[in-house]
């Protein structure tokens, strides 16, 4: 194995360890660098070590140990290098579950609900991930001074207000893994239309949660990404226009994703305290599951959705729901009830509401009225894939 | 590490609360202070008389400005503050759930310098 190979492989782990071993994350970083540094020189020398990475988790904890002595001749008072020596003094001693725990250790700092939200995201994609700050600022539309300036003031809260680098306890899981599955829907939802490179980042985090703590949300939230993942390929058209659910070529749906999305669909279901990805998931399922619109089961996705809207009341669930309805029902069932949605004002300024009404207004072949949805539609709509769409439904008017 | 909750609610809807209510809130607040000092977390705690008792004091260029009232007016106010020992900030939102205002009100949680 190269180096770069034991990299990709191994740096974010040993980074995890790192920060638990010398109590700080840019110490811990410093000591990351600093052992590949030391990995670039010695193991072409002496060969590649038989566990790579104790030996960097070795080699990063002694140079961190060293910076410190420096440093300690230099100022005042900084952190004191034999409390660092005698935590994991035989590196013997880690383990691979030390290693696994590191890593659920430092999702769950990354994803602390303490944290601001968006620094979640930066320090979840920077730390976890291993992109870099400028890989993480392109992709949230920011720059990386801003996005930099956010990772060090999460990193100050963390040291001064001493956030726990731990896995919390049983009776605080629900809500801290909650917050930490949040975290992945945002950066796979960020990559959903145009960032492919995101959506595979957070199905590797799903991924990861999944293999190191197997609770169902977790396993239905990586379902539902690998199940809109496996229809990315026919979502926007060449031109970058949206492609609605019914047009899609359905045998351009990669069926190796859609396999295991239903598999983890049904481990999910079946494991105590499933929830609203679960569900999702479930929905997305039955959509990945039919041969075409018309022949998707409709009955039970309206179903699954009452019971998701009875676990969690939302404007927008209720709003997919009304859709599934005109489709079991037929597209004025499902009119009323987006209608009696919009009349109580909550999604007057959502796009999806207006495209989805304008689309049942279009079956029912009232194109006045449909146009003027769509317009509305068009007036709310940010993303270009989606304006797209709406444009060339008000030309087929 | 110190720890010191603020608890912040609403001045004026204390008002309308019914009398029982208002017996059982100080029962519960009795049996937090009880709890937590059993289990060590508890260091010093006081409540706050309402804002119209507060008075605003500032020295500018050496001359004394006194005002009345609090230093902002919120929609919710600083009512008193438990200060505690804690492991961590988890350990430290663990105490300050369980606060009786945190069902009706706000707890800040703030690190105290060492």
């Amino acid at each position: 194995m190269g180096i770069e190979e034991v990299y990709r492989a191994e740096s974010r782990r040993v980074l995890a360890t790192l920060i638990r071993l010398l109590g700080d994350f840019d110490l811990a970083e410093e000591a990351l660098q600093d052992a590949f540094a030391a990995a670039v020189e010695r193991w072409p020398v002496e060969g590649v070590p038989a566990s790579p990475r104790s030996w960097l988790i070795s080699a990063g904890r002694f140079r961190a140990i060293d910076r410190l002595r420096k440093r300690r001749r230099e100022v005042a008072s900084p952190p004191d290098p034999l409390s660092l020596e005698e935590r994991g003094n035989d590196m013997s001693e880690i383990e691979d579950y030390d290693v696994i725990d590191d890593r659920l250790r430092l999702i769950f700092t990354c994803c602390h609900p303490a944290l601001n939200p968006d620094a979640q995201v930066a320090m979840t994609l920077r730390e976890i991930c291993g992109l870099t700050t400028e890989q993480v600022a392109a992709a949230f539309l920011t720059t990386a001074p801003t996005l930099a300036q956010r990772i060090v003031r999460a990193k100050t809260k963390i040291r001064d207000a001493k956030i726990p680098y731990e896995i919390p306890e049983r009776g605080d899981l629900p809500e801290r893994l909650a917050s930490v599955l949040h975290v992945v829907y945002l950066v796979f939802n960020q990559g959903y239309f145009t960032r492919a490179d995101l959506a595979t980042e957070a199905i590797r985090l799903g991924r990861l949660l999944v293999e190191l703590l197997p609770e169902a949300e977790a396993t239905g939230l990586l379902a539902l990404m690998v199940l809109h993942d496996a229809r990315r390929a026919t979502r926007t058209n060449a031109s970058g226009e949206l492609i609605p659910l019914e047009e899609q070529d359905r045998s351009q749906w990669n069926r190796e994703q859609i396999r295991e999305g239903v598999a983890l669909v049904e481990r999910a279901l079946t494991s105590r305290g499933f929830g609203p990805y679960t569900l999702q998931a479930a929905i997305a399922a039955l959509h990945a599951e039919a041969p075409s619109s018309q022949a998707t089961d409709w009955p039970q996705i309206v179903g699954l959705y009452d019971v998701l809207l009875r676990a969690n009341p939302s404007p927008v669930i209720e709003l997919n729901r009304a859709a599934a309805v005109a489709m079991r029902d037929g597209p004025e069932h499902g009119l009323t009830l987006i209608d009696a949605i919009l009349a109580r004002g909550e999604l007057e300024e959502y796009h999806l509401a207006h495209a989805a009404r304008a689309d049942l207004l279009r079956r029912l072949d009232r194109k006045p009225e449909a146009r003027s949805a769509y317009e509305r539609a068009l007036a709310l709509a940010v993303e270009e894939p989606e304006r797209r769409l709406i444009e060339r439904r008000l030309k087929e008017l | 590490m110190k720890y010191l909750c603020l608890v912040y609610q609403e001045e004026k809807g204390e008002a309308n609360v019914p009398r029982d209510q208002l017996e059982q809130a100080k029962k519960d607040y009795w049996a937090f202070a009880e709890d937590i000092k059993k289990s060590g977390h508890y260091i010093v705690s006081h409540g706050l008389k309402h804002t119209d008792a507060a008075t605003t004091v500032r020295v500018r260029n050496g001359k004394l400005s006194t005002t009345d009232g609090p230093f902002a007016e919120t929609k919710e106010q600083l009512g008193g503050f438990f200060l505690i020992e804690a492991k961590d900030l988890n350990d430290a939102i663990q105490v300050a759930a369980r606060i009786p205002s945190a069902k009706w009100g706000s707890i800040e949680v703030r690190p105290v310098w060492a």
